[in-house]
């Protein structure tokens, strides 16, 4: 039997309207064989949670230009192990600072690609990373 | 980012160069090209300022009148903006560019569950006239231009413009504002859209129907290819998708029962200067071109100064990398030459931190002195369009003008731009050539600087912009003061105004300025929208 696809809720949280990097992810991770569900822009985290819950997702992917990535991502995370989902691969994109990947990694965020990072890596990263891989 | 695709043999010699726009550029020109276009002066370029002002708008160009630099400025409260504002005037700035934050930009108050977060993080905050009243104190509003960032409020904005100028005491006819005000672009691009396309579309036609009868200096509309461009587009794309959202502006008016003669000629653009240096050039030499062609063409304009295309030519947001960020630097001056080069009017300048965060003071003053220096030391401003009549740059010229046709032919065939961009036809297409730039930059088919290319060293951390979380208290307790002293009655009344007036589709900028007035803040303004028009749906892309 065919393996099922890897598939990817990839979300827009606040506000931000940049979607161009979310939407070339999305491109790329398509190519490499993955089913990527994109949430379209200004969701909450509530609902991207919903989301996620409902396509049964293996991974949630954030992408956050704002600057308010810590905050987005303490709800997140807080939200998914309220609702038993914490199995979930959880990655982040976008305008992240050196100093700020130890917080994320410490609240569980796995993967963290700030910009300018390879789609290879990205895509490797979740085959590797991806629950039941 | 916006460089051309180069084919090279074994030993490094460039085979075939093909810039964004799909043009081929030969390695050498001669008088042959000229003729086989059929070039002719008069036709294809005129004496500058003469239709089709192909070489400038202004007969003399930078000689009689240097150009207008509008930097991006606006952060934290109204408070820290104001000092900014202050700051950049006084080291030589002309204008200004407000930068606004989310909340504000999306319609949504300080104290929204929606603004969490985001108070002040990218721009001013602004949630009343008070606001505006702290913003824009001891700066002269007869004098002093105003970029206002801002698109699916801008409504809004522009009459709460006009309001804190009535209060300072100046008259509504001598204020200059240039509301960004162009939601059709948001759409394929930048993301801050709220109501649907049709009454977002009708909004913009009430700014520049009440502009055209109150506002005789404001420029209601600032069309912008530019984001459409950061989005993934190509340069042709930039040029003709603006004019494509142009022209449904112009038919909403126009379908109002007024003549485009009496409008036209206060649009303005915001265009991309980024990528390649001629194709830059050329892109604006075809646009200030075409543009007086088809509003005569189309519209039947007649009065020469209403066929000048406009506006703020400069950015470069997508050149600049985090990568080597002081690159960037240099990047911003060759970016501004090509701003130079092409005859903008008004020009802004990527500070070399923006790809990280919001431009610090000093890169900001670096981004201004990079424009003196070109103007005042190296000779920019000593003759018109200085590249007009060279081999090349004529038959790029009128390439450029062909592959623009082109795509506007496309998004003809679609039915025009309002439905071209309901159905999300620009939006695949921009983020398919966002994809493919981006793949072709990962596997070193185009080149680029410090970050597939000459990577060794001097990278720097990203600093981000602090956030202070002190904006946010500071400006829900001068709401929560605000609401307690305004005059409530007078603020329900205005708003119920409102609402009868959006509902029986009227001008509602009368009513926005009566609701600026009473201090009913931007939330409860936008939410009266929301109520009447919904809310837009993204139409599904992949």
């Amino acid at each position: 039997m065919a393996e099922r696809k890897i598939r990817v809720l990839l979300a827009k949280p606040g506000l931000d309207g940049h979607d161009r990097g979310a939407k070339v992810v999305a491109h790329a991770m398509r190519e490499a064989g993955m089913e990527v569900i994109y949430t379209g822009l200004h969701q909450t985290v509530a609902s991207i949670v919903n989301q996620a819950l409902q396509e049964d997702v293996d991974v949630i992917g954030l992408s956050i230009m704002s600057g308010a990535h810590i905050p987005i991502c303490t709800k997140l995370m807080d939200m998914i192990k309220e609702q038993g989902i914490d199995n979930k691969l959880v990655a982040v994109g976008g305008v992240i600072p050196n100093r700020d990947i130890p917080a994320l990694k410490e609240m569980g965020v796995q993967g963290i690609f700030p910009g300018g990072s390879y789609f290879t890596d990205i895509v490797e990263f979740i085959q590797k990373h991806a629950p039941g891989r | 980012m916006g460089v051309a695709t180069y084919i090279k043999d074994e030993k490094d010699a460039i085979k075939e160069v093909v810039l964004q726009s799909g043009i081929k550029v030969k390695p050498v020109y001669t008088p042959n090209d000229l003729e086989d276009i059929g070039f002719d002066y008069q036709k294809d370029l005129g004496d500058p300022g003469e239709f089709p002002f192909t070489r400038s708008i202004h007969p003399l160009g930078f000689r009689s009148r240097n150009w207008t630099t509008r930097q991006y400025t606006g952060f934290g409260t109204p408070e820290e903006t104001n000092e900014r504002f202050k700051l950049m005037i006084s080291h030589g700035q002309t204008g200004l560019n407000v930068a606004f934050d989310l909340p504000t930009q999306m319609g949504y108050d300080s104290d929204d569950e929606m603004a969490e977060g985001e108070v002040g993080r990218v721009g001013m905050a602004v949630d009343s006239l008070r606001d505006f009243e702290i913003a824009f104190k001891d700066i002269q509003l007869n004098r002093i231009g105003s970029g206002l960032t801002i698109n699916a409020v801008a409504s809004v904005m522009l009459a709460m413009y006009q309001s804190v100028a009535e209060g300072f005491g100046y008259q509504k006819a001598e204020i200059s504002a240039t509301p960004q005000n162009d939601i059709l672009k948001e759409m394929v691009g930048r993301g801050a859209w709220i109501y649907p396309v049709e009454p977002a579309v009708r909004l913009i036609g009430d700014t520049i129907e009440y502009a055209m009868k109150e506002l005789p200096r404001c420029n209601p509309v600032s069309v912008c290819g530019y984001h459409i461009r950061e989005s993934g587009c190509t340069p042709a794309q930039e040029i003709s998708y603006a004019f494509m959202i142009a022209f449904a502006y112009i038919d909403n008016v126009i379908a109002r029962g007024h003549s485009a003669e009496d409008f036209v000629g206060r649009f303005s653009f915001n265009l991309n200067v980024y990528g390649n240096l001629w194709e830059t050039v050329a892109k604006f030499r075809a646009a200030r071109k075409l543009w007086a062609r088809l509003l005569r063409e189309r519209y039947g304009v007649r009065d020469e100064k209403a066929l000048f295309l406009r506006g703020i030519f400069g950015g470069g947001g997508s050149g600049m990398t985090k990568q080597q960020p002081e690159n960037n630097i240099m990047r911003g001056a060759y970016y501004a030459l090509a701003a130079a080069l092409s005859g903008a009017q008004t020009t802004a300048l990527c500070s070399f931190d923006e790809a990280y965060t919001i431009p610090t003071e000093r890169a900001a003053l670096l981004s201004l002195r990079t424009f003196q220096i070109l103007m005042d030391e190296i000779g920019l401003r000593d003759t018109v369009d200085p590249l007009a009549g060279s081999y090349f740059m004529e038959t790029l010229t009128r390439q450029m003008e062909e592959k623009i046709l082109e795509e506007m032919e496309k998004v003809e065939k679609m039915g025009g731009m309002v439905e071209a961009v309901a159905t999300g036809y620009i939006q695949r297409e921009v983020g398919r050539q966002a994809y493919e730039f981006e793949r072709k930059l990962q596997s070193g088919e185009i080149t680029k600087v410090g970050v597939n290319k000459y990577t060794e060293g001097v990278d720097m951390e990203v600093e981000l912009h602090e956030y202070n979380d002190e904006w946010a208290r500071l400006q829900i307790d001068r709401l929560r003061k605000l609401k307690q002293e305004r005059d409530s009655h007078a603020v329900s009344q205005s708003l119920k105004a409102l609402e009868q007036t959006a509902r029986q589709k009227k001008n509602v900028m009368p009513c926005l300025v009566d609701c600026c007035k009473s201090y009913a803040t931007v939330g409860e303004m936008a939410n009266v929208f929301r109520d009447v028009f919904g809310e837009y749906k993204e139409p599904g892309i992949f």
